[in-house]
Protein backbone atom coordinates (compact mmCIF):
# COMPACT_ATOMS: atom_id res chain seq x y z
CA UNK A 1 0.00 0.00 0.00
CA UNK A 2 2.62 2.30 -0.73
CA UNK A 3 1.97 5.17 -2.34
CA UNK A 4 4.77 7.26 -4.58
CA UNK A 5 5.43 9.82 -2.23
CA UNK A 6 6.91 7.17 0.45
CA UNK A 7 9.02 5.31 -2.00
CA UNK A 8 10.73 7.52 -3.39
CA UNK A 9 14.56 7.75 -3.03
CA UNK A 10 16.09 11.16 -2.14
CA UNK A 11 19.50 11.44 -2.86
CA UNK A 12 20.11 11.90 1.12
CA UNK A 13 18.66 8.15 1.02
CA UNK A 14 20.68 6.42 -1.28
CA UNK A 15 24.06 7.91 0.31
CA UNK A 16 22.95 6.85 3.26
CA UNK A 17 22.20 2.73 1.90
CA UNK A 18 25.45 2.70 -0.07
CA UNK A 19 27.59 3.95 2.88
CA UNK A 20 25.55 1.32 5.05
CA UNK A 21 26.34 -1.19 2.50
CA UNK A 22 30.04 -0.24 1.81
CA UNK A 23 31.08 -0.27 5.87
CA UNK A 24 29.40 -3.63 5.61
CA UNK A 25 31.47 -5.30 3.06
CA UNK A 26 34.31 -3.56 2.15
CA UNK A 27 36.24 -5.09 5.21
CA UNK A 28 35.12 -8.67 3.93
CA UNK A 29 35.95 -8.01 0.77
CA UNK A 30 39.38 -6.81 1.55
CA UNK A 31 40.00 -10.39 3.61
CA UNK A 32 38.51 -12.38 0.91
CA UNK A 33 41.24 -10.63 -1.68
CA UNK A 34 44.01 -10.78 0.62
CA UNK A 35 43.36 -15.20 1.15
CA UNK A 36 44.63 -14.79 -2.62
CA UNK A 37 47.58 -12.78 -1.52
CA UNK A 38 51.15 -14.51 -2.73
CA UNK A 39 53.17 -11.93 -0.11
CA UNK A 40 53.89 -13.38 3.19
CA UNK A 41 53.32 -9.91 4.71
CA UNK A 42 49.53 -9.08 4.71
CA UNK A 43 49.78 -6.03 2.98
CA UNK A 44 51.81 -5.93 0.57
CA UNK A 45 50.11 -7.30 -2.70
CA UNK A 46 52.39 -9.94 -3.85
CA UNK A 47 50.31 -11.13 -6.46
CA UNK A 48 47.62 -14.03 -6.45
CA UNK A 49 48.31 -17.29 -4.79
CA UNK A 50 46.82 -20.28 -3.36
CA UNK A 51 49.36 -20.75 -0.99
CA UNK A 52 47.37 -20.02 2.76
CA UNK A 53 44.85 -22.45 1.24
CA UNK A 54 47.71 -25.51 0.84
CA UNK A 55 49.09 -24.22 4.16
CA UNK A 56 46.03 -24.41 5.53
CA UNK A 57 45.17 -28.26 4.57
CA UNK A 58 48.08 -29.04 5.47
CA UNK A 59 47.86 -27.94 9.41
CA UNK A 60 46.85 -30.63 11.18
CA UNK A 61 45.77 -28.74 14.65
CA UNK A 62 43.50 -26.36 12.35
CA UNK A 63 42.12 -28.92 10.13
CA UNK A 64 41.22 -30.99 13.42
CA UNK A 65 39.53 -27.81 15.00
CA UNK A 66 37.07 -27.66 11.89
CA UNK A 67 36.46 -31.20 11.92
CA UNK A 68 34.87 -30.93 15.62
CA UNK A 69 33.33 -27.53 14.86
CA UNK A 70 31.61 -29.10 11.92
CA UNK A 71 30.47 -32.12 13.63
CA UNK A 72 29.38 -29.87 16.68
CA UNK A 73 27.07 -27.63 14.75
CA UNK A 74 25.40 -30.72 12.50
CA UNK A 75 24.89 -32.71 15.90
CA UNK A 76 23.53 -29.38 18.12
CA UNK A 77 21.77 -27.56 15.11
CA UNK A 78 19.86 -31.23 14.71
CA UNK A 79 18.84 -31.28 18.09
CA UNK A 80 18.36 -27.40 18.66
CA UNK A 81 16.01 -27.42 15.45
CA UNK A 82 13.84 -30.32 17.46
CA UNK A 83 13.13 -28.43 20.70
CA UNK A 84 13.21 -24.51 19.18
CA UNK A 85 10.22 -26.60 16.95
CA UNK A 86 8.58 -28.19 20.06
CA UNK A 87 8.82 -24.88 22.02
CA UNK A 88 7.44 -22.77 18.55
CA UNK A 89 4.57 -24.84 18.21
CA UNK A 90 4.06 -24.64 22.21
CA UNK A 91 4.04 -20.92 22.29
CA UNK A 92 1.77 -20.04 19.25
CA UNK A 93 -0.74 -23.21 19.45
CA UNK A 94 -0.73 -24.35 23.35
CA UNK A 95 -2.24 -20.96 24.42
CA UNK A 96 -2.12 -19.99 27.84
CA UNK A 97 -0.53 -22.31 29.89
CA UNK A 98 0.66 -21.75 33.33
CA UNK A 99 4.46 -21.42 33.68
CA UNK A 100 4.39 -19.63 30.01
CA UNK A 101 6.21 -16.67 31.18
CA UNK A 102 8.72 -18.42 32.28
CA UNK A 103 8.70 -20.38 29.13
CA UNK A 104 9.01 -17.93 27.16
CA UNK A 105 11.37 -15.79 29.10
CA UNK A 106 13.80 -18.96 29.43
CA UNK A 107 13.60 -19.09 25.51
CA UNK A 108 14.22 -15.20 24.44
CA UNK A 109 16.26 -14.24 26.94
CA UNK A 110 19.50 -16.16 25.69
CA UNK A 111 19.35 -14.27 22.50
CA UNK A 112 20.58 -11.34 24.32
CA UNK A 113 22.44 -12.77 27.28
CA UNK A 114 26.14 -11.83 27.31
CA UNK A 115 27.64 -14.67 26.49
CA UNK A 116 30.30 -14.91 29.35
CA UNK A 117 27.36 -15.19 32.02
CA UNK A 118 25.95 -18.15 29.94
CA UNK A 119 29.26 -19.89 29.12
CA UNK A 120 30.38 -19.85 32.68
CA UNK A 121 27.27 -21.17 34.25
CA UNK A 122 27.04 -24.27 31.68
CA UNK A 123 30.69 -24.77 32.54
CA UNK A 124 30.09 -24.36 36.58
CA UNK A 125 27.04 -27.02 36.07
CA UNK A 126 29.47 -29.78 33.73
CA UNK A 127 31.54 -29.42 36.89
CA UNK A 128 29.69 -29.94 39.69
CA UNK A 129 27.79 -32.63 38.13
CA UNK A 130 31.39 -34.31 37.30
CA UNK A 131 30.48 -34.04 33.25
CA UNK A 132 34.14 -34.56 31.35
CA UNK A 133 34.19 -31.84 29.11
CA UNK A 134 34.72 -32.13 25.51
CA UNK A 135 32.60 -32.64 22.52
CA UNK A 136 29.22 -33.10 24.34
CA UNK A 137 29.39 -30.59 26.64
CA UNK A 138 30.05 -27.79 23.77
CA UNK A 139 26.78 -29.99 21.71
CA UNK A 140 24.79 -29.34 25.59
CA UNK A 141 25.97 -25.68 25.36
CA UNK A 142 25.50 -25.10 21.61
CA UNK A 143 21.88 -26.36 21.66
CA UNK A 144 20.86 -24.45 24.50
CA UNK A 145 21.86 -20.90 23.16
CA UNK A 146 20.64 -22.03 19.29
CA UNK A 147 17.42 -23.73 20.31
CA UNK A 148 15.97 -20.38 21.12
CA UNK A 149 17.47 -18.73 17.78
CA UNK A 150 15.23 -21.31 16.21
CA UNK A 151 12.35 -20.82 18.53
CA UNK A 152 12.09 -17.05 17.46
CA UNK A 153 12.47 -18.36 13.34
CA UNK A 154 9.59 -20.72 13.53
CA UNK A 155 7.51 -18.78 15.83
CA UNK A 156 7.03 -15.70 13.44
CA UNK A 157 6.45 -18.20 10.76
CA UNK A 158 3.98 -20.01 12.45
CA UNK A 159 2.49 -16.75 13.00
CA UNK A 160 2.07 -15.77 9.59
CA UNK A 161 0.72 -19.05 8.78
CA UNK A 162 -3.47 -18.62 8.57
CA UNK A 163 -5.04 -21.11 11.07
CA UNK A 164 -8.20 -20.94 8.87
CA UNK A 165 -6.50 -23.23 6.65
CA UNK A 166 -6.10 -25.87 9.44
CA UNK A 167 -9.85 -25.14 10.57
CA UNK A 168 -11.13 -25.84 7.22
CA UNK A 169 -9.27 -29.27 7.16
CA UNK A 170 -11.09 -30.12 10.65
CA UNK A 171 -14.02 -29.22 9.31
CA UNK A 172 -13.65 -31.49 6.06
CA UNK A 173 -13.30 -34.03 9.05
CA UNK A 174 -9.02 -34.19 9.90
CA UNK A 175 -8.98 -34.72 13.71
CA UNK A 176 -6.83 -30.94 15.11
CA UNK A 177 -3.37 -33.54 15.09
CA UNK A 178 -3.51 -34.43 11.83
CA UNK A 179 -5.34 -31.03 10.26
CA UNK A 180 -1.79 -29.53 11.82
CA UNK A 181 0.44 -32.49 11.07
CA UNK A 182 -0.71 -32.12 6.95
CA UNK A 183 -1.77 -28.67 7.30
CA UNK A 184 0.52 -26.34 8.55
CA UNK A 185 3.66 -28.38 8.90
CA UNK A 186 4.22 -28.43 5.47
CA UNK A 187 3.54 -25.10 5.75
CA UNK A 188 6.11 -24.61 8.63
CA UNK A 189 9.28 -26.58 6.57
CA UNK A 190 11.24 -23.64 5.29
CA UNK A 191 11.43 -21.75 8.38
CA UNK A 192 12.56 -24.79 10.29
CA UNK A 193 15.36 -25.09 7.37
CA UNK A 194 16.49 -21.67 7.81
CA UNK A 195 15.92 -22.24 11.69
CA UNK A 196 18.61 -25.42 11.44
CA UNK A 197 20.94 -23.59 9.01
CA UNK A 198 21.17 -20.47 11.63
CA UNK A 199 21.63 -22.85 14.47
CA UNK A 200 24.71 -24.30 12.37
CA UNK A 201 26.23 -20.93 11.63
CA UNK A 202 25.74 -19.36 14.78
CA UNK A 203 27.51 -22.92 16.50
CA UNK A 204 30.05 -22.69 14.00
CA UNK A 205 30.85 -18.99 15.03
CA UNK A 206 30.75 -19.53 18.73
CA UNK A 207 34.32 -18.29 20.33
CA UNK A 208 33.47 -17.42 24.24
CA UNK A 209 30.62 -19.91 25.47
CA UNK A 210 33.41 -22.75 23.41
CA UNK A 211 35.98 -21.62 25.41
CA UNK A 212 33.93 -22.10 28.81
CA UNK A 213 32.15 -25.51 27.87
CA UNK A 214 35.08 -27.38 25.85
CA UNK A 215 37.51 -28.93 27.80
CA UNK A 216 41.92 -29.86 26.85
CA UNK A 217 42.50 -31.07 23.74
CA UNK A 218 39.30 -30.36 21.79
CA UNK A 219 39.07 -26.92 20.44
CA UNK A 220 36.56 -25.57 17.86
CA UNK A 221 37.71 -23.91 15.29
CA UNK A 222 36.90 -20.42 16.44
CA UNK A 223 38.95 -20.97 19.45
CA UNK A 224 42.11 -22.39 17.55
CA UNK A 225 41.91 -19.32 15.37
CA UNK A 226 41.11 -16.88 18.25
CA UNK A 227 44.37 -18.01 19.99
CA UNK A 228 46.28 -17.98 16.11
CA UNK A 229 45.21 -13.96 15.92
CA UNK A 230 46.13 -13.44 19.62
CA UNK A 231 49.77 -13.92 18.39
CA UNK A 232 49.15 -11.97 15.40
CA UNK A 233 48.01 -11.73 11.78
CA UNK A 234 48.83 -14.76 9.52
CA UNK A 235 47.87 -14.90 6.03
CA UNK A 236 46.57 -18.30 6.57
CA UNK A 237 43.93 -17.14 8.78
CA UNK A 238 42.65 -15.12 6.08
CA UNK A 239 42.20 -18.15 3.99
CA UNK A 240 40.60 -19.84 6.45
CA UNK A 241 38.45 -17.29 7.22
CA UNK A 242 37.51 -17.13 3.31
CA UNK A 243 36.55 -20.78 3.40
CA UNK A 244 33.91 -20.38 6.17
CA UNK A 245 32.35 -17.41 4.32
CA UNK A 246 32.15 -19.66 1.15
CA UNK A 247 30.33 -22.04 3.01
CA UNK A 248 27.76 -19.70 4.84
CA UNK A 249 27.02 -18.13 1.54
CA UNK A 250 26.47 -21.39 0.00
CA UNK A 251 24.23 -22.25 3.40
CA UNK A 252 22.37 -18.95 2.70
CA UNK A 253 21.84 -19.93 -1.32
CA UNK A 254 20.57 -23.09 -0.37
CA UNK A 255 18.25 -21.35 2.81
CA UNK A 256 16.42 -18.83 -0.22
CA UNK A 257 15.93 -21.79 -2.43
CA UNK A 258 14.49 -23.59 0.56
CA UNK A 259 12.15 -20.21 1.32
CA UNK A 260 11.28 -20.22 -2.38
CA UNK A 261 10.03 -23.65 -2.66
CA UNK A 262 6.90 -22.09 0.05
CA UNK A 263 4.59 -19.99 -1.91
CA UNK A 264 4.12 -17.15 0.13
CA UNK A 265 7.09 -16.80 2.50
CA UNK A 266 4.64 -13.89 4.31
CA UNK A 267 6.45 -11.52 6.57
CA UNK A 268 9.18 -13.67 8.41
CA UNK A 269 11.06 -11.60 10.53
CA UNK A 270 14.68 -11.43 10.32
CA UNK A 271 16.28 -13.98 12.23
CA UNK A 272 16.65 -12.31 15.63
CA UNK B 1 -12.52 -19.65 17.44
CA UNK B 2 -13.79 -23.10 16.30
CA UNK B 3 -14.08 -25.75 19.22
CA UNK B 4 -11.29 -28.16 17.07
CA UNK B 5 -8.68 -25.42 17.70
CA UNK B 6 -9.26 -26.19 21.16
CA UNK B 7 -8.45 -29.38 21.42
CA UNK B 8 -5.13 -28.76 19.64
CA UNK B 9 -3.88 -27.17 22.13
CA UNK B 10 -2.89 -29.88 24.52
CA UNK B 11 -0.73 -31.71 22.24
CA UNK B 12 1.00 -28.42 21.50
CA UNK B 13 1.35 -27.53 25.10
CA UNK B 14 2.73 -31.21 25.36
CA UNK B 15 5.52 -30.08 22.66
CA UNK B 16 6.57 -27.83 25.39
CA UNK B 17 7.62 -30.49 27.76
CA UNK B 18 11.30 -31.41 26.18
CA UNK B 19 12.27 -27.61 25.56
CA UNK B 20 10.73 -26.48 29.21
CA UNK B 21 13.10 -29.54 30.22
CA UNK B 22 16.15 -28.70 28.34
CA UNK B 23 16.12 -24.95 29.17
CA UNK B 24 15.59 -25.31 33.39
CA UNK B 25 18.38 -28.05 33.40
CA UNK B 26 20.70 -25.96 30.70
CA UNK B 27 19.66 -22.57 31.29
CA UNK B 28 18.23 -21.81 34.58
CA UNK B 29 19.63 -24.44 36.84
CA UNK B 30 23.37 -23.28 36.40
CA UNK B 31 22.22 -20.18 37.38
CA UNK B 32 21.98 -21.52 40.51
CA UNK B 33 25.57 -22.96 40.75
CA UNK B 34 26.66 -19.88 40.02
CA UNK B 35 25.36 -17.98 42.87
CA UNK B 36 26.53 -20.88 44.74
CA UNK B 37 30.33 -20.82 44.12
CA UNK B 38 30.07 -16.82 43.82
CA UNK B 39 29.41 -17.68 48.01
CA UNK B 40 32.58 -19.84 48.43
CA UNK B 41 35.89 -19.49 48.99
CA UNK B 42 38.52 -19.19 46.93
CA UNK B 43 40.90 -22.19 46.81
CA UNK B 44 43.88 -23.95 45.17
CA UNK B 45 42.52 -26.88 44.11
CA UNK B 46 40.96 -28.74 41.31
CA UNK B 47 38.02 -27.26 40.71
CA UNK B 48 39.43 -24.41 42.69
CA UNK B 49 37.07 -23.14 45.07
CA UNK B 50 35.69 -25.01 48.41
CA UNK B 51 32.44 -26.39 47.33
CA UNK B 52 29.81 -24.59 50.32
CA UNK B 53 27.63 -27.54 51.42
CA UNK B 54 26.80 -31.54 49.97
CA UNK B 55 23.57 -32.17 49.58
CA UNK B 56 24.31 -36.13 51.12
CA UNK B 57 25.53 -34.66 54.35
CA UNK B 58 21.28 -34.04 55.59
CA UNK B 59 19.96 -31.24 57.32
CA UNK B 60 23.15 -30.18 60.25
CA UNK B 61 25.29 -30.56 57.42
CA UNK B 62 23.30 -27.94 55.00
CA UNK B 63 22.35 -25.90 58.15
CA UNK B 64 26.71 -25.44 59.08
CA UNK B 65 26.79 -24.39 55.21
CA UNK B 66 24.32 -22.17 55.62
CA UNK B 67 26.52 -20.30 58.08
CA UNK B 68 29.81 -20.72 56.01
CA UNK B 69 27.92 -18.78 53.38
CA UNK B 70 30.26 -15.81 52.35
CA UNK B 71 29.66 -12.45 50.94
CA UNK B 72 33.70 -12.20 50.83
CA UNK B 73 33.30 -12.23 46.85
CA UNK B 74 30.82 -9.67 46.77
CA UNK B 75 32.43 -7.25 49.33
CA UNK B 76 36.19 -7.80 47.31
CA UNK B 77 34.06 -6.25 43.80
CA UNK B 78 32.11 -3.13 45.79
CA UNK B 79 35.90 -2.31 47.11
CA UNK B 80 38.20 -3.47 44.67
CA UNK B 81 38.37 -0.32 41.77
CA UNK B 82 39.47 -2.86 39.42
CA UNK B 83 35.54 -4.11 38.99
CA UNK B 84 34.15 -1.25 39.56
CA UNK B 85 36.03 0.80 37.14
CA UNK B 86 35.46 -2.14 34.53
CA UNK B 87 31.06 -2.16 35.31
CA UNK B 88 31.54 1.35 34.59
CA UNK B 89 33.67 1.22 31.24
CA UNK B 90 31.33 -1.67 30.24
CA UNK B 91 28.31 0.79 30.40
CA UNK B 92 29.97 3.86 29.38
CA UNK B 93 31.31 1.88 26.52
CA UNK B 94 27.45 0.25 25.50
CA UNK B 95 25.91 3.61 25.60
CA UNK B 96 28.11 5.13 23.68
CA UNK B 97 28.31 2.84 21.03
CA UNK B 98 24.57 2.16 21.14
CA UNK B 99 23.85 5.75 20.32
CA UNK B 100 26.68 5.73 17.42
CA UNK B 101 24.81 2.43 15.81
CA UNK B 102 21.36 4.40 16.39
CA UNK B 103 22.81 7.43 14.71
CA UNK B 104 24.27 5.78 11.70
CA UNK B 105 21.85 3.01 11.21
CA UNK B 106 18.35 5.05 11.42
CA UNK B 107 19.21 6.36 8.27
CA UNK B 108 20.02 3.17 6.32
CA UNK B 109 16.68 1.70 7.80
CA UNK B 110 15.13 4.89 6.83
CA UNK B 111 16.55 4.66 3.13
CA UNK B 112 15.73 0.70 2.90
CA UNK B 113 12.07 1.45 3.85
CA UNK B 114 11.75 3.92 1.25
CA UNK B 115 13.09 1.89 -1.86
CA UNK B 116 11.29 0.53 -4.34
CA UNK B 117 8.77 -2.25 -2.62
CA UNK B 118 10.08 -5.28 -5.09
CA UNK B 119 14.22 -4.72 -3.80
CA UNK B 120 13.47 -4.29 -0.31
CA UNK B 121 13.82 -7.65 0.53
CA UNK B 122 16.80 -7.73 -1.29
CA UNK B 123 18.49 -4.98 0.80
CA UNK B 124 17.17 -6.80 3.97
CA UNK B 125 19.29 -10.22 2.51
CA UNK B 126 22.12 -8.23 1.40
CA UNK B 127 21.99 -6.61 5.90
CA UNK B 128 21.77 -10.03 7.04
CA UNK B 129 24.33 -11.76 5.10
CA UNK B 130 27.03 -10.30 6.96
CA UNK B 131 25.07 -11.01 10.19
CA UNK B 132 25.67 -14.86 9.43
CA UNK B 133 29.58 -14.93 8.71
CA UNK B 134 31.48 -15.14 11.37
CA UNK B 135 31.90 -12.80 14.21
CA UNK B 136 35.63 -13.43 14.53
CA UNK B 137 36.28 -13.34 11.06
CA UNK B 138 34.45 -9.81 10.94
CA UNK B 139 36.99 -8.59 13.84
CA UNK B 140 39.99 -10.21 12.32
CA UNK B 141 38.79 -8.55 8.76
CA UNK B 142 39.07 -4.90 10.35
CA UNK B 143 42.82 -6.42 12.18
CA UNK B 144 44.00 -6.12 8.08
CA UNK B 145 43.02 -3.07 7.98
CA UNK B 146 43.93 -1.21 10.99
CA UNK B 147 47.28 -2.66 12.12
CA UNK B 148 50.48 -0.57 11.85
CA UNK B 149 51.45 -1.71 8.22
CA UNK B 150 47.56 -1.98 7.70
CA UNK B 151 45.38 -0.95 4.59
CA UNK B 152 44.00 1.81 6.66
CA UNK B 153 47.93 3.15 7.03
CA UNK B 154 49.14 2.40 3.72
CA UNK B 155 46.02 4.35 2.21
CA UNK B 156 46.32 7.61 4.24
CA UNK B 157 49.77 7.57 3.38
CA UNK B 158 48.79 7.21 -0.47
CA UNK B 159 46.79 9.87 -0.53
CA UNK B 160 49.27 12.40 1.83
CA UNK B 161 46.75 12.60 4.52
CA UNK B 162 49.34 11.44 7.15
CA UNK B 163 53.31 11.01 6.63
CA UNK B 164 53.85 8.33 8.75
CA UNK B 165 51.47 5.66 10.03
CA UNK B 166 49.13 6.42 13.18
CA UNK B 167 48.50 3.87 15.69
CA UNK B 168 45.23 2.12 15.02
CA UNK B 169 44.95 -0.81 16.81
CA UNK B 170 44.58 -1.59 20.50
CA UNK B 171 42.97 1.88 20.89
CA UNK B 172 39.09 2.93 21.65
CA UNK B 173 39.09 3.71 18.15
CA UNK B 174 39.19 -0.34 16.93
CA UNK B 175 37.19 -1.03 19.47
CA UNK B 176 34.10 1.09 18.70
CA UNK B 177 34.59 0.44 15.15
CA UNK B 178 34.91 -3.06 16.01
CA UNK B 179 31.80 -3.01 17.74
CA UNK B 180 29.73 -0.73 15.71
CA UNK B 181 30.27 -2.76 12.45
CA UNK B 182 29.48 -6.05 14.48
CA UNK B 183 26.07 -4.94 15.84
CA UNK B 184 25.07 -3.28 12.80
CA UNK B 185 22.58 -5.24 11.53
CA UNK B 186 21.35 -6.07 14.96
CA UNK B 187 19.88 -1.96 15.14
CA UNK B 188 19.20 -2.26 11.30
CA UNK B 189 16.76 -4.24 11.09
CA UNK B 190 14.50 -3.75 13.87
CA UNK B 191 14.57 -0.20 12.62
CA UNK B 192 13.30 -1.29 9.45
CA UNK B 193 10.89 -3.70 10.37
CA UNK B 194 8.87 -0.62 12.07
CA UNK B 195 9.65 1.71 9.19
CA UNK B 196 8.55 -0.40 6.56
CA UNK B 197 5.41 -0.67 8.56
CA UNK B 198 4.26 2.79 8.12
CA UNK B 199 1.34 3.78 7.04
CA UNK B 200 2.07 6.35 4.40
CA UNK B 201 -1.25 7.99 4.38
CA UNK B 202 -0.16 9.09 7.54
CA UNK B 203 2.80 11.09 6.08
CA UNK B 204 0.14 12.12 3.28
CA UNK B 205 -2.30 13.41 6.02
CA UNK B 206 0.35 15.25 7.31
CA UNK B 207 1.47 17.08 3.90
CA UNK B 208 -2.35 17.66 3.24
CA UNK B 209 -2.12 19.91 6.32
CA UNK B 210 0.89 21.88 5.38
CA UNK B 211 3.90 20.05 7.21
CA UNK B 212 7.38 20.34 5.54
CA UNK B 213 8.93 16.88 4.84
CA UNK B 214 11.49 17.43 7.85
CA UNK B 215 8.54 18.46 9.93
CA UNK B 216 6.29 15.48 9.07
CA UNK B 217 9.34 13.12 9.56
CA UNK B 218 9.17 14.40 13.47
CA UNK B 219 5.97 14.59 14.15
CA UNK B 220 4.88 11.42 11.94
CA UNK B 221 7.50 8.88 11.44
CA UNK B 222 10.14 9.35 14.03
CA UNK B 223 7.27 9.03 16.96
CA UNK B 224 6.20 6.31 15.30
CA UNK B 225 9.53 4.80 14.94
CA UNK B 226 9.99 4.30 18.71
CA UNK B 227 9.40 0.80 19.12
CA UNK B 228 11.77 -0.31 16.28
CA UNK B 229 14.39 1.91 18.48
CA UNK B 230 13.56 0.39 22.05
CA UNK B 231 13.74 -2.92 20.52
CA UNK B 232 17.20 -1.82 18.56
CA UNK B 233 19.10 -0.42 21.61
CA UNK B 234 17.89 -3.53 23.54
CA UNK B 235 19.14 -5.70 21.22
CA UNK B 236 22.45 -4.22 20.94
CA UNK B 237 22.74 -3.00 24.58
CA UNK B 238 22.66 -5.40 26.80
CA UNK B 239 25.05 -8.14 24.88
CA UNK B 240 27.66 -5.20 24.38
CA UNK B 241 27.80 -4.73 28.63
CA UNK B 242 29.40 -8.03 28.24
CA UNK B 243 30.99 -7.97 25.56
CA UNK B 244 34.19 -9.98 25.80
CA UNK B 245 35.83 -10.77 21.99
CA UNK B 246 36.00 -7.02 20.58
CA UNK B 247 37.66 -5.17 23.13
CA UNK B 248 40.27 -8.24 23.90
CA UNK B 249 41.09 -8.35 20.34
CA UNK B 250 40.88 -4.36 18.85
CA UNK B 251 41.12 -2.42 22.20
CA UNK B 252 44.23 -1.30 24.56
CA UNK B 253 45.00 -3.85 27.72
CA UNK B 254 45.14 -1.42 30.25
CA UNK B 255 40.97 -0.86 30.42
CA UNK B 256 39.09 -3.37 30.45
CA UNK B 257 35.39 -4.03 30.30
CA UNK B 258 33.61 -6.57 32.16
CA UNK B 259 33.33 -8.93 30.24
CA UNK B 260 37.07 -9.04 30.09
CA UNK B 261 37.95 -8.89 33.89
CA UNK B 262 35.74 -12.15 34.60
CA UNK B 263 37.21 -14.18 31.67
CA UNK B 264 40.40 -13.06 33.28
CA UNK B 265 39.77 -13.75 36.55
CA UNK B 266 38.16 -17.36 35.61
CA UNK B 267 40.94 -18.27 32.89
CA UNK B 268 44.57 -16.72 34.19
CA UNK B 269 43.65 -16.37 38.04
CA UNK B 270 41.52 -19.59 37.94
CA UNK B 271 39.82 -17.18 41.03
CA UNK B 272 36.00 -18.76 39.77
CA UNK B 273 34.51 -17.83 43.01
CA UNK B 274 35.22 -14.27 42.16
CA UNK B 275 34.22 -14.59 38.04
CA UNK B 276 30.63 -16.00 39.44
CA UNK B 277 30.48 -12.51 41.95
CA UNK B 278 30.88 -10.70 38.78
CA UNK B 279 28.71 -12.84 36.43
CA UNK B 280 25.76 -12.45 39.18
CA UNK B 281 26.51 -8.70 39.50
CA UNK B 282 26.83 -8.17 36.24
CA UNK B 283 23.06 -10.20 35.31
CA UNK B 284 21.69 -7.78 38.16
CA UNK B 285 22.80 -4.60 36.12
CA UNK B 286 20.98 -6.32 33.20
CA UNK B 287 17.94 -7.44 34.88
CA UNK B 288 15.64 -4.79 34.32
CA UNK B 289 16.69 -4.43 29.98
CA UNK B 290 16.46 -7.70 29.96
CA UNK B 291 12.83 -7.79 31.40
CA UNK B 292 11.84 -5.20 29.25
CA UNK B 293 13.47 -6.47 25.97
CA UNK B 294 11.68 -9.97 27.06
CA UNK B 295 8.37 -8.46 27.20
CA UNK B 296 8.42 -6.52 23.73
CA UNK B 297 9.50 -9.73 21.92
CA UNK B 298 6.72 -11.40 23.54
CA UNK B 299 4.30 -9.03 23.01
CA UNK B 300 6.46 -8.98 19.13
CA UNK B 301 5.89 -12.13 18.46
CA UNK B 302 2.16 -12.99 20.12
CA UNK B 303 1.07 -9.36 17.70
CA UNK B 304 1.44 -12.09 14.61
CA UNK B 305 -1.25 -14.26 15.37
Amino acid sequence: MASRALTKLSPFNTISLALGLAFLYVPIVILVIYSFNASRLVTVWGGWSLHWYTEFFNDQAMLSAAWMSLRVGVVSATLATLFGTLAAVALSRGGPFRSRTLFSGMLYAPLVMPEVITGLSLLLLFVATGAERGFWTVIVAHTTLTMCFVTVVVQSRLGAIDKGLEEAAMDLGCGPLRAFVSVTLPLMVPSIVAGWMLAFTLSLDDLVIASFATGPGSSTLPIRIYSEVRLGVKPEINAICTLMIAMVSVVIVAASLASKLSSEQGESAAPL
Amino acid sequence: MSAGRKIFTRPARLAAIAPYVWMVLFFLLPFGFVLKIALSQTAIAQPPYVPVFDLGGGWTAFRDALSNLSLDNFRLIASDDIYMLSYLRSVVVAVASTAMLLAISYPVAYGMSRMPQRSQPIAMILVIVPFWTSFLIRIYAWINILQHDGLLNSALIALHVIDRPLVWLSTDTAMYIGIVYSYFPFMILPLYATLSKLDASLLEAAADLGSSRWKAFWLVTFPLSLPGIGAGVLLCFIPIVGEFVIPDLLAGSNRMMIGQTLWLEFFTNKDWPVASAIAIVLLALLLAPLLIYEKLQRRHLDEAH
